[in-house]
């Protein structure tokens, strides 16, 4: 039987002794995915169950039903194909509610707070690109302190070298805000590894920066722009052999990254050609006050400034967003904003939420269109 | 250019190289020149491929050639860009027509494959018109390649330049004193420039060719570039230009199965139907296929090739 088909006959009544409800969780994976609709699965003693996701537009918290004279809680709701939806389980027994992973799903996502869990929506796949492969030479990353005068303070930073970099070559040079984070979360350096060998992109170098104040400095803080580009841009152009020409040059960055990339890009015109923008945190107001708490104010403030007088702060832009994400109206919003600046834009949407795996699964694509490797004329 | 010559093409060398075994099986003795111009500014890196083949080599360096002759000769830079912007244009052309023709041509095969008896013929004639087509296409796109290359040599007639000469007479020496040559791949492109500029083919003797991955393809007939699952764009092989013709009746594939989605017997098919009669040989690690000075080719064990039915056979079948 399967575990579908139990569970249904579970909730028309049928009985399942405790060995025969033990053997169905163990022979079969959770939550159940069938086409679009998938099935959460909790057992144990509670008073109530919620699921608790990042979803936006449904309800964040969305209860179980206890099966009749069962320890098992069901919740079946609709996945559309391809989603990915990080989740945890709220358990309550009595005054106490506990947030905690999803006992029968072996799928985990980590984040700088912890980890998730994760359903994976029917014909979603984990790219096989952001794991290792034997075949591709590894890079290097370096780890530095960086003496910045703008913030009057020293900042750790590392760097990714392409394997075989040279001196005797020149090298296009990106910039990834959170980019320890990055190479945590998203298996940075795999996937550049992986990408290079497979020619989708050319050998980059990478800065990897990391602030201890992102929220603040991220949002529009005209020191970061000048660090960004009179700082680390000629440290990084004295240091090691790079291309040094804006097409060269790329700023990447996640929520408040990709608004500290677009920023900066606005603030130092003509110094970075490329933005990769994932799930930026573009909040705006067409008239009043945001929502969105003080840490807001800047951005917002920003973002308006910008919708008012755009400019032309860079030539190609690699956007993303998750449909699942309460960003998803800013950054539809901004699409033909920055296409009518005469910008090369793509646009891409994903059926995630706002989170390290889906900024991981955009790496090839975001990539690859804004350096494209030499794939189809190398045959090594 | 195309010639009876001994020559063999292998796979990849990277991770288990036959190219010793396939270089004895040629029982030559002698120096080897060999020929790297693929890996471009890496080109000198050749340390391996010289320990490999255990015998005495001579780079005949047609990267750092080239630069010389052009840094030398702006006139020659100059016509060889304009060359390149032409090129460029008639690729452009090219792909915007072979886009919507592979399309269509896809669509009718899958209709092909789920049609009733009753439709079956009519849509495996439509698809067949279209491979025609197609075939059409990649010829036209070729000859006007040719054009431009033609009007390109009239114009500058680069074999009879001073910045040319030496550099000719060098490379000729060293070829005179090889007992083989041997080609490795990389950017493919680069090393079809580059032993055009240069005009290798005249330089050869009767000596045999080695040539792996893309130093494989450009010794076929058709330089064709392929990647069905590229990260940007349809994934649609393209004819590049013509190779130096010494092994002929065969389109290579080094890398196939990274490359192509050989289990999808749709894009086998089409494949295989496009180029053929020429056989399309998957040149995977420890693949090859030999060519004899009689004009007969022998493929090594295991080497595949695409057949017609969308299936991988032995490339000897």
């Amino acid at each position: 039987m399967s575990a579908s088909s139990a569970l249904e006959a579970l909730r028309s009544g049928a009985t399942l002794g405790p060995a025969e409800v033990e053997a169905l969780l163990a022979d079969h994976d959770f939550p159940i995915v069938e086409g679009r609709r998938v099935t959460f699965v909790w057992r144990g003693q509670a008073d109530a169950v919620y699921l608790q996701h990042w979803i936006y537009g449904l309800p964040s918290s969305q209860p179980f039903e206890q099966l009749p004279s069962s320890d098992l809680w069901l919740l079946s709701m609709d996945l559309p194909a391809a989603s990915r939806v990080e989740y945890k389980l709220e358990v309550v027994r009595g005054d106490e509610h506990r947030l905690v992973q999803d006992p029968l799903n072996p799928h985990v996502a980590a984040d700088p707070y912890g980890a998730n869990s994760v359903v994976h929506g029917d014909g979603y796949e984990h790219p096989e690109w952001t794991q290792h492969d034997p075949d591709a030479r590894a890079g290097k990353v370096e780890e530095l302190r960086f003496q910045s005068d703008v913030f009057g303070d020293v900042r750790p930073m590392a760097v990714y070298l392409p394997a075989r970099y040279r001196e005797t070559r020149r090298y296009p040079l990106l910039i990834v805000h959170d980019g320890m984070d990055f190479l945590r979360f998203t298996e940075l350096a795999t996937v550049l590894d992986n990408l290079i060998h497979r020619l989708e992109i050319p050998p980059v170098v990478v800065a990897l920066t990391q602030s201890k104040n992102r929220l603040g400095e991220y949002a529009d803080d005209e020191r970061h722009a000048r660090f960004l580009a009179r700082e680390l841009v000629p440290m990084m152009e004295e240091r090691y052999s790079l291309l040094a020409t804006p097409e060269s040059r790329c700023l990447i960055g996640a929520s408040f990254g990709a608004v500290a990339s677009l920023a900066a890009a606005w603030r130092e015109p003509g110094v970075f050609a490329n933005l990769f923008l994932m799930s930026g945190s573009f909040a705006f107001t067409d008239i009043g006050d945001h929502d969105r708490g003080p840490v807001f104010d800047p951005v917002v403030e920003f973002v308006n400034a910008f919708r008012e007088d755009p400019g032309r702060p860079a030539e190609r832009l690699f956007v993303t967003c998750g449909t699942y994400e309460s960003l998803i109206y800013y950054n539809r919003s901004m699409v033909p904003l920055l296409t009518a600046t005469g910008m090369q834009v793509r646009y891409v949407e994903v059926r995630d939420g706002h989170n390290w795996e889906n900024w991981r699964d955009r790496l090839r694509e975001g990539l690859s269109w804004l350096f494209p490797g030499p794939l189809w004329m190398v045959y090594e | 250019m195309t010639t009876h010559r001994r020559a063999i093409l292998l796979g990849p060398q990277r991770s288990t190289p036959n190219l010793a075994d396939a270089v004895a099986s040629l029982n030559v003795e002698g120096p080897a020149a060999t020929i790297t111009a693929g890996w471009e500014e890496r080109e000198a890196e050749d340390q391996e491929l010289i320990e490999h083949l255990a015998r005495p080599t001579r780079n005949l360096g047609l990267f750092p050639r080239s630069e010389d002759v052009l840094r030398r000769d702006p006139e020659l830079l100059a016509a060889r860009r304009r060359m390149h912007d032409s090129v460029r244009r008639l690729k452009e052309a090219y792909r915007l027509r072979l886009g919507a023709l592979m399309d269509l041509a896809r669509d009718l095969l899958a209709r092909v494959e789920s049609a009733d008896d009753e439709s079956s013929e009519l849509w495996s004639t439509e698809a067949e018109e279209v491979v025609q087509e197609l075939r059409a296409l990649d010829a036209g796109h070729l000859a006007r390649v040719d054009e431009v290359q033609a009007a390109f040599e009239e114009e500058v007639r680069p074999q009879e330049r001073d910045a040319l000469a030496q550099h000719r007479r060098e490379l000729a020496q060293i070829l005179d004193g090889s007992a083989l040559v041997c080609v490795a791949g990389g950017h493919v492109g680069a090393l079809l420039e580059a032993l055009r500029l240069f005009d290798v083919p005249s330089l050869l003797g009767e000596q045999p060719l080695v040539g792996w991955s893309g130093g494989a393809m450009v010794l076929t007939e058709r330089v064709v570039l392929f990647h069905d699952s590229p990260p940007q764009g349809p994934g649609n092989a393209e004819v590049l230009d013509r190779g130096l013709g010494l092994a002929p009746g065969l389109v290579a594939l080094p890398h196939a199965e990274r490359r192509l989605r050989l289990t999808d017997r749709t894009r086998v098919s089409l494949f295989a139907r496009r180029f053929g009669p020429a056989r399309c040989v998957a040149l995977e690690t420890g693949d090859g296929m030999e060519f004899g000075a009689s004009g007969s080719w022998r493929a090594f064990e295991g080497t595949r090739r695409l057949a017609l039915d969308g299936e991988l056979v032995g490339a000897g079948q």
